[in-house]
């Protein structure tokens, strides 16, 4: 048969990808202490310790905030980009994207080191606010990415037309153009969350002593015993990306029907 | 002379880009300069000299923990991107040539799901599964195989690379996959109508068409494996830094920020330099118009 070995080997590509996430459930239910095989006993303690951890719960809550508001900033300064770049031609267009679109190849620790230095030269204090700052740079040209397939797909006559039928540019916008991308902006929100909550180090440099989930994973490696818990951390954490992606994946989707066009499939 | 037309668009756009054009330049553009401007001044006692000197790039260039520490991030980078990209390229050629179309959406979803889920945790599993207590150990042990933990699981040079190239393998596929998706598969049929092989037919035809998203492919995980933090730091234990570490350190922990400044420029310089040499080598490929 056509490419059944390709088959097999995109197969067990996968199960390379996800073998060491499945460590996670497995080890978060586990009863015995130490990570490793065989397995003692089915256990939620760990469940339990995690929800009891109070610096846990302050993590969770900083994440939440630092993703909520990272995701709306990002999404919203994605959509002026967006619009601009798939509708208007203007002068130095190229340099302009590039620069909003660099922290896709830039490092990360370039980019936590460099605001990190200005940060503290100007004086500010680090907080999770600074965190914000930088994970709204970092999802920025995500949203765009997302955002620019959204507005490409608008047919231009539509706009043309509510123009014709007396409506203002805001009112043709917020009536027409607005509810045709919508689903690409939730879509472009809920990649930002995932990214926010998932970042580690940038909330590392800039978050001064609050901590965020990753930092609180990352502070807890050193301990052994700790292990079991991070274990069940991870699993919720990656149940919850795998929930968001799934959700953003629909809305993208959604957003590929409303406008009539052809699924190529992937985010990017 | 432009029409006033374009003047009132190119007006229109400007103005719609200026908000993410501003904060791009306050919280990327000006860190940046900062770095860069501070990386050709002198370090005083808990504050910067704003005197020009290059004696921090002297110093950067001459010293020989340096030269290690580089040769090092290239050398694990190379392994990384060699591995990812041909691991990934008979995925991405599957996607494309054997998966039906309805069906295409979906394994590109599975693939692309680890790449979404936090990274820290995908290198900590490692330093789980190869560590002293880990998986492989613990269970090595229980099953009466070995008597001592193996001790070169972790911290060395080889389980960065597995690491890194596990974390990083989805990002190989998708730029594979899109080159591949563009070729016009009139091309390949009439490559074995004019009596190729379907090997020749491949070599000649398929590869220099997907060479762009190789191409893409390389330096999306060369880039940012070369500036790697956390697995240095975890699978390395420390003692093996990367250069993103001896920035930091020189950053915080030395509070030498000229030094660390020029550190992290000479870095990026090389990472540029490297790709555009690698860009040249294969501009051929480039050049090709679909």
């Amino acid at each position: 048969m056509k490419g059944s070995g390709l088959r097999a080997y995109a197969i067990a590509y996968l199960i390379f990808l996800y073998a060491p996430i499945l460590l996670l459930p497995i080890f978060a239910f586990n009863s015995g202490t130490i990570i490793a095989f065989p397995l003692k006993g089915f256990t939620t303690d760990w469940f339990a310790q995690m929800l009891a951890n109070q610096t846990l719960r302050r993590a969770f809550t900083n994440s939440l905030i630092i993703a909520i508001s990272s995701a709306t900033f990002a999404t919203c300064l994605g959509v002026f980009a967006a619009r601009a770049s798939t509708r208007f031609n203007f002068p130095g267009k190229t340099g302009i994207m590039g620069l909003i679109m660099l922290p896709l190849v830039l490092p990360e620790i370039i980019i936590a080191m460099s605001m990190l230095v200005v940060l503290l030269a100007i004086g500010v204090k680090l907080s999770i606010f600074t965190v914000i700052l930088g994970h709204t740079l970092i999802c920025l040209p995500y949203t765009i990415a997302i955002l620019s397939t959204a507005f490409n797909s608008l047919d231009k006559s539509l706009e043309e037309a509510a123009y014709d039928l007396g409506e203002t540019k805001w009112s043709a916008f917020r009536l027409v153009i607005l509810p045709l991308v919508m689903p690409g902006i939730i879509s472009a929100l809920l990649m930002s969350f995932t990214i926010s909550l998932d970042e580690f180090i940038i909330a590392f440099f800039l978050a001064g002593n609050e901590p965020t989930l990753p930092t609180y994973i990352f502070s807890q490696l050193r301990f052994p015993k700790s292990i079991p818990v991070i274990m069940s951390l991870g699993t919720v954490l990656v149940v919850m990306s795998i929930i968001l992606l799934a959700v953003a994946e629909y809305f993208r989707r959604r957003g590929l029907a409303r406008t009539g066009q052809k699924d190529h499939g992937g985010f990017l | 002379m432009s029409s006033t037309r374009f003047d009132a668009e190119a007006r229109q756009g400007l103005a719609m880009v200026s908000p993410p054009l501003i904060y791009a330049v306050l919280m990327l553009a000006a860190p940046l300069i900062t770095i860069l401007a501070y990386s050709f001044f002198k370090d005083g006692y808990l504050e910067v000299i704003r005197e020009f000197t290059l004696e921090n790039y002297r110093a950067v260039w001459s010293d020989p923990i340096f030269h290690k520490v580089m040769a090092r991030s290239l050398g694990v980078a190379f392994a990384v991107t060699l591995a990812t990209v041909l691991l990934a390229f008979p995925v991405a050629y599957f996607l494309s040539f054997v998966v039906p179309p309805e069906r295409k959406a979906l394994w590109i979803f599975l693939i692309t799901i680890p790449f979404w889920t936090s990274y820290l945790i995908r290198v900590f599993l490692w330093k789980v599964i190869l560590g002293h207590n880990g998986v492989i150990n613990s269970t090595l042990t229980s099953l009466g195989i070995i008597d001592e933990p193996l001790g070169f699981l972790l911290y060395n040079v080889q389980a960065m690379v597995i690491t890194l190239a596990h974390a990083y393998a989805p990002f190989a596929i998708l730029p594979i996959y899109v080159a591949l998706e563009k070729i016009d598969r009139s091309l390949l049929e009439a490559g074995r109508d004019l009596g190729e092989s379907r090997l020749m037919t491949f070599w000649r035809v398929t590869l220099p068409l997907a060479m762009p998203g190789v191409i893409a492919a390389t330096l999306i995980v060369f880039i940012p494996t070369i500036g790697d933090y956390v697995t240095p730091e975890l699978i390395g234990g420390g003692k093996m830094p990367m250069v993103a570490n001896m920035v930091q350190a020189n950053m915080l922990a030395l509070d030498n920020k000229p030094m660390g400044s020029a550190l992290a420029v000479t870095a990026m310089l090389i990472v540029t330099v490297i790709s555009l040499i690698y860009l040249f080598l294969n501009r051929r490929f480039l050049r090709v118009k679909q």
